[in-house]
């Protein structure tokens, strides 16, 4: 049984859909923390099955919206002397500038650089944004 | 209001607006010379980024039509494109010039960034595989002219769906329409991208997929052709192995209903048999000729000089 002692006051992100972590883990730039971090994969979970869970031994601040958009089903533990103190559920944001690249190699953004990635929330339930400019549907999650 | 408006998507204007563009474009289909003068001293820029014929010259006719001038360029080799200058600054200067700007760009969005830094009117004329708005109000006066309504109707839609953009302009635009619904012919490789049937399914609009055009051409009162087009593919073989999947001729004529009207973009390429251009249901030529008189309409319309 891999054992990781839990955190006096920090972050914990849990309920991360297994394989997703580690995407979240760059993005947060986890990677270059001089603090102590935990990425957990492939956790057992009674509502997933597997799970993966990121444990951060630090009050840092960083963008929710932007874990919404890679898996809107996570929890955020903030924990202050070993307790759970405050859960923020991420909600996804109707409108994200540069968080989300279209992958559409037709798309004008592929080649007029100073053109932001501009998407809009266009299915809350299915979590579909479309790309301001050509369309290109992308569901959080999947793409 | 339709003065200084851009025109970058089919649904940018609503039912009413098109109408008032629709209106004006049968007036002037009845007396064309009463508005020979009607954009006298206006200039249009026309910037083809990609190849056209039938477009850009449409658009021109139309201008000069209107008594305006035209300047531009069919082809970014010959322009200041060809120096890597962007789109944005492109349109900064040729906005210094013109009074409206025609934009056809193989970038799917191009326009849309053109219209962000134009303050004058800027017109999409076929962004990629993406949409086309001027083919469908070409596309909507013809079904206007010849149905006399443009609801309750069975929209079939043969070819390359994915790659043709006025096929997403048409559903977008008439999917506004009460009562209509559309049959979506074509092999499941060129099936129409995902974000055109999530519009329909989040409108409750019915509409099937299929592949054969015999199966369905009984039902449909529009058969809108489309040819499958080259420059859309990344690979020759693809193209090859697609380019004759969907052809229509006599023989497949037979199985329509006598009211149904065929429709086509243009320029053909071998996607319908030379031996139904006589067939009284055969509209693609009578549909290019509304193209030019809607484009001045919509030309007057953004200028404000009708």
């Amino acid at each position: 049984m891999l054992t990781i002692t839990s955190i006096k006051n920090g972050i914990v992100i849990d309920h991360i859909r297994a394989g997703l972590g580690i995407r979240m883990f760059y993005q947060l730039g986890l990677d270059k923390a001089d603090y102590s971090v935990a990425l957990i994969m492939n956790a057992a979970s009674t509502r997933l099955g597997r799970k993966d869970i990121i444990k951060i031994e630090n009050n840092v601040d960083f963008d929710v919206t932007m874990l919404a958009l890679i898996d809107p089903n996570v929890t955020i533990n903030v924990i202050e002397d070993e307790h759970i103190v405050h859960k923020v559920k991420p909600d996804l944001p109707d409108h994200v500038e540069d968080i989300i690249k279209c992958k559409n190699p037709r798309c004008v953004t592929s080649v007029e650089k100073y053109v932001p990635h501009v998407f809009t929330l266009v299915n809350r339930e299915l979590g579909q944004y479309r790309c301001q400019y050509c369309d290109e549907i992308y569901t959080v999650g999947k793409d | 209001m339709l003065k200084g408006r851009h025109l970058l998507d089919p649904t940018d204007f609503s039912p009413g607006e098109l109408d008032e563009i629709f209106d004006f474009a049968d007036q002037i289909i009845q007396s064309p010379a009463q508005f020979n003068h009607l954009c006298d001293s206006s200039i249009l820029a026309t910037l083809f980024y990609e190849p056209s014929t039938r477009t850009r010259f449409s658009f021109e006719a139309a201008m000069l039509r209107l008594g305006g001038g035209v300047v531009g360029f069919s082809e970014p080799a010959s322009s200041s494109v060809a120096k890597g200058e962007s789109v944005a600054d492109t349109i900064r200067t040729v906005a210094c010039y013109a009074d409206i700007i025609v934009m056809r760009h193989p970038k799917e969005g191009a326009p849309r960034i053109a219209s962000q830094y134009s303050p004058v009117p800027v017109i999409n004329a076929g962004d990629g595989g993406h949409l086309h708005p001027t083919q469908t109000l070409t596309d909507l006066l013809t079904i206007r002219s010849v149905r006399h309504q443009l609801t309750g109707l069975i929209i079939g839609c043969c070819g390359d769906l994915k790659f043709g953009r006025t096929v997403h302009s048409l559903i977008k635009a008439t999917s506004r329409y009460p009562g209509n619904r559309f049959v979506l012919i074509s092999p499941k490789e060129l099936r129409v991208p995902d974000y055109v049937t999530a519009d329909l399914a989040a409108k409750g609009i019915a509409y099937q997929e299929v592949e054969r055009l015999d199966d369905v051409i009984g039902n449909l009162d529009i058969l809108y052709m489309t040819r499958v087009q080259k420059e859309r593919f990344f690979n020759e073989d693809d193209y090859v192995r697609l380019k004759d999947v969907y052809i229509l001729n006599a023989e497949k004529m037979r199985l329509a209903r006598g009211d149904m009207i065929v429709m086509h973009p243009l320029p053909r390429v071998g996607e319908i048999s030379y031996d139904i251009d006589d067939d009284p249901r055969a509209y693609y030529f009578k549909q290019a000729k509304f193209g030019m008189y809607v484009r001045m309409a919509l030309i007057a319309k953004l200028l404000g000089a009708s």
